[in-house]
């Protein structure tokens, strides 16, 4: 195989705007639209989320036990982790304890639909990128193209490993993508010994698999000194701003449970939460170019879309995992993980890491864990106990709070006495990373395009600055208007209000 | 051999069908023998002004997922039937609306200020809500405009097949791919338009569980009662739309110890999914009392026992139903004394 393309030949643009739509290689609808000056550099490129359903307003009136599988279809790509963190939400809506074989249960299902989500994003969606080279021909730079240069064998692998992971989430769960096992208080259905057997031969292999990814990343990224001193170049993917991420009483990250733990872009910890706390620090702004609403930090607020300590925004992401925390709970992961902070603070790096591409790095570490969580839970002795229900109260409010794999999770639900929905708010993974996006975005567009130069391989490396982010507009945009709302303003001739006219 | 040209496009929709085109594993290298995906954005780089400069029918196939429900997912519909040759309205929220289709259920006036100005976490003192057009020092940005109705894929253009399904499974993206196969490898004829892929059974047709004649008494969640993993659902009090459902998912929600709730949409002889499973139920309930002789008052208690109709029995099919849409509020109507 040749080397990965690292440039293409460049054309003059003779427009001051550039649009790329639809954006590629994530998931749900995208557009980015960059604006050139008069000397033909960047003064300003946005990442715009173009589409909404409305799944607050139409979650109510429905029983609330079905939310899980309403909320699941935010996304066919995390099904998963709506299932289960609605599922949580549910717990809370009944206020149930579920028994701890159906947490396992839910555990078990979650590492495997980690090890599905995460293996999708780095081989389906962002290995071309790399494999291939960010400047390669568009029309090879995608999955069947990865496989062409790596070998149709290492494809099987990977479609194979992909595959063990959708098979232990459908005897869990019915099916893969929307999943029916979660219910209020414990899971649908017991899992036999036999099937135990399965999950733990899979699980056993997805460990080996997950270690071969980490070899592949530093052979193919780590290894390839063009790519490190992309990577490290703070002028193009690089963003300093708080993290937010979920962790357990030892600090050690955890996807299902735990206390969400944000902190300061110098690494201090600035608040922990848990529950229905999260209004407190989370706050959703709206600007009108995007129906994705912009997430940040209450204490410090909203100051616009801007990067540092006194500004609100935060990431979510395997990144901010690992920023947040001190590794994980498995010894080849946290293995992986000291590797990780090692390399970082050779490099005279301290505190968190703020570069965007090293999300791709703990992706792969966090592919990892996923698989080693896997083994562990279905070599447990509980796993294939029947005691799966839990006992159920009087419907009332829940808040359930996961880590999906593309960032913190929350959906926070109340029901009448009926058990009919009155009230959903979902604060999903994407958003909480709308406004480092479009941070990102824009800084690598003003570093790679300069005086009018511009070629499909530099619009597909502004595209790898949100492909890290491994978005999900899909989950982002749940909300639905039905037609454009308008407002017009009559206005005296001293400026003063004379009438407000608006269809909403 | 000419290798033939493929699309997956998404409207509204949640990337399901797309993970589904995906979990037909090693088999996606073999469609990658016959064809050339050459628009598919989860997963390919192609863009809209690639489409765009296609000549027309020079697709092959498009498959198309998601329901339609702005101004973006009716040009991208229009455009992909302008350059294919086989258009499949592909998953059940293209086929019917699917859980997106629920947002007929609501109206903007309460989307819009719920959204963006009433939940928790909004900071919307200035009430900016998202414009298809927002001017800044830098140009103009669009936003696509949202409808007020959801519809389907055929609502909006021809369709030649549809796949329903949330998501179509394996094994009915591999019939028709084995279909599409034979008919480029060896001029096998294609299915009549508008064929369904899937089976022309129900759903109880495919289910395992064991089936009496039994009649329920009352009507439970499934989070209400132990659910017996061998026996008819239904039987068990739980509401299952697998009589008014069509087969060909492989019952796996059932497999799940989980009511169906009919994402595969109606079968060929029933034109309204809900009202086919309404009257089921009321076959099966056991009224005590003379039946022609039961009160208003009976029959609305008995009914309340189902305390989200809509959301029980038109989950994935409102936009194809004959109810469609809400289309005013219910008014508080006084009982009279």
């Amino acid at each position: 195989m040749s080397g990965p393309i690292l440039s293409d030949e460049k054309t003059t643009s003779t427009s001051k705007r550039i649009t790329i739509d639809p954006i590629t290689r994530l998931e749900g609808h995208g557009k980015i639209e960059i604006f050139l000056d008069d000397s033909g550099n960047v003064a300003n490129a946005y990442w715009q989320v173009p589409e909404l359903r409305g799944f607050e307003a139409f979650c109510i009136g429905r029983s609330v036990e079905d939310l899980n599988k309403i909320t699941s279809r935010l996304c066919g790509v995390c099904p998963g982790a709506h299932h289960l963190c609605s599922t949580k939400a549910l717990d809370g809506v009944f206020n149930a304890t579920p028994p701890p074989t159906a947490i396992k249960l839910r555990e078990l299902f979650y590492a495997a639909h980690y090890v599905h989500s995460h293996i999708a994003h780095f081989y389906a969606l962002a290995a071309a990128d790399f494999v291939l080279g960010p400047c390669a021909p568009a029309a090879t730079r995608n999955i069947l193209g990865v496989v062409g240069a790596v070998g149709v064998p290492v494809g099987a692998e990977v479609i194979k490993h992909r595959s063990y992971a959708q098979k232990v989430q459908e005897v869990i769960g019915g099916k893969a993508t929307h999943p029916v096992c979660g219910l209020p208080g414990g899971m649908a259905r017991v899992i036999t010994e036999d099937e135990r057997k399965k999950f733990e031969a899979m699980s056993k292999s997805c460990v080996e698999f997950a270690k071969f990814t980490q070899e592949i990343f530093a052979n193919v990224v780590l290894k390839n000194k063009d790519y490190l001193d992309i990577i490290l170049n703070k002028d193009i993917y690089y963003q300093e701003t708080y993290n937010l991420g979920t962790v357990d009483k030892n600090d050690k990250i955890n996807f299902y449970d735990g206390t969400q733990k944000m902190i300061d872009p110098d690494g201090n910890e600035v608040a922990r939460y848990k529950g229905k706390e999260y209004t407190k620090y989370i706050v959703e702004h709206v600007l009108p170019w995007s129906y994705e609403k912009f997430c940040y930090f209450k204490p410090v607020g909203w100051k616009g879309l801007v990067a540092g300590k006194d500004s609100g925004i935060y990431r979510a992401t395997p990144l901010s995992r690992l920023n947040v925390s001190k590794g994980f709970t498995t010894p080849l992961a946290q293995a992986e993980f000291e590797k990780f902070k090692g390399t970082f603070r050779d490099a005279g790096i301290k505190g968190p890491v703020h570069f965007t591409m090293a999300m791709h790095w703990a992706r792969v570490i966090e592919m990892l864990y996923a698989a080693e969580w896997m083994l562990e839970l279905s070599q447990d002795p509980e796993i294939t106990d029947s005691n799966i229900r839990g006992k159920l109260d009087t419907p009332g409010e829940g808040v359930g709070i996961l880590e999906a794999p593309r960032g913190t999770l929350t959906h926070h639900y109340k029901a009448d006495e009926n058990g009919i929905t009155t009230f959903v708010n979902l604060v999903v993974g994407t958003t909480n990373n709308n406004a480092p996006i479009n941070l990102d975005v824009k800084k690598s567009a003003s570093a790679l395009i300069k005086n009018w130069q511009v070629s499909n391989g530099l619009l597909n490396m502004v595209e790898m600055a949100y492909r890290a982010y491994d978005p999900c507009n899909s989950c982002a945009t749940h909300t639905l208007p039905g037609q454009m709302p308008m407002r017009a303003i009559i206005r005296r001739s001293d400026g003063s209000v004379y009438k407000v006219l608006s269809n909403f | 051999m000419t290798k033939i040209k493929l699309a997956h496009y998404w409207g509204a929709g949640c990337g399901g069908c797309d993970v589904a085109l995906l979990d037909i594993d090693e088999k996606i290298l073999g469609v990658a023998e016959i064809a050339d995906i050459v628009f598919w954005p989860i997963a390919v780089d192609g863009k809209v002004k690639d489409v765009e400069a296609m000549p027309d029918k020079s697709i092959t196939c498009t498959l198309f997922n998601g329901a339609v429900r702005n101004s973006e997912n009716e040009h991208m519909a229009k455009l992909l039937r302008q350059k294919s040759a086989i258009v499949v309205s592909f998953g059940s929220c293209a086929c019917y609306g699917g859980i997106p289709g629920l947002g007929n259920m609501t109206n903007r006036k309460e989307i819009l200020d719920l959204v963006y100005t009433k939940l928790p976490t909004s900071d919307n003192v200035e009430r900016v809500f998202p414009q298809a057009e927002t001017h800044t020092k830098d140009g103009d940005l669009e936003l696509p405009v949202l409808y007020d109705t959801v519809m389907t894929l055929d609502q909006v253009i021809d369709v030649d097949y549809y796949m329903p399904g949330c998501p179509p499974t394996t094994n009915l993206i591999n019939e028709f791919l084995g279909i599409v196969t034979a008919h480029v490898k060896e001029g096998a004829p294609l299915p009549p338009k508008g064929a369904m892929i899937a089976s022309q059974k129900t759903l109880c047709d495919e289910c395992k569980r064991k089936k009496s004649v039994k009649k329920i008494d009352r009507i439970y969640m499934p989070h209400e009662i132990a659910i017996d993993p061998d026996k008819c659902m239904l039987e068990q009090g739980i509401i299952c739309l697998g009589s008014s459902t069509r087969a060909g998912c492989g019952a796996k929600c059932l497999e799940g110890n989980q009511p169906c709730r009919g994402c595969m949409g109606p079968t060929a002889e029933v034109l309204d999914q809900g009202g086919s499973m309404l009257s089921a139920l009321a076959s099966i309930y056991r009224v005590e009392d003379n039946e022609a002789l039961l009160s208003e008052e009976n029959i609305a208690t008995l009914m309340a026992q189902v305390k989200d109709p809509m959301g029980t029995f038109y989950c994935y099919t409102l936009p194809k139903s004959i109810i469609k849409r809400k289309v005013k509020e219910r008014k508080q109507v006084k009982k009279e004394v």
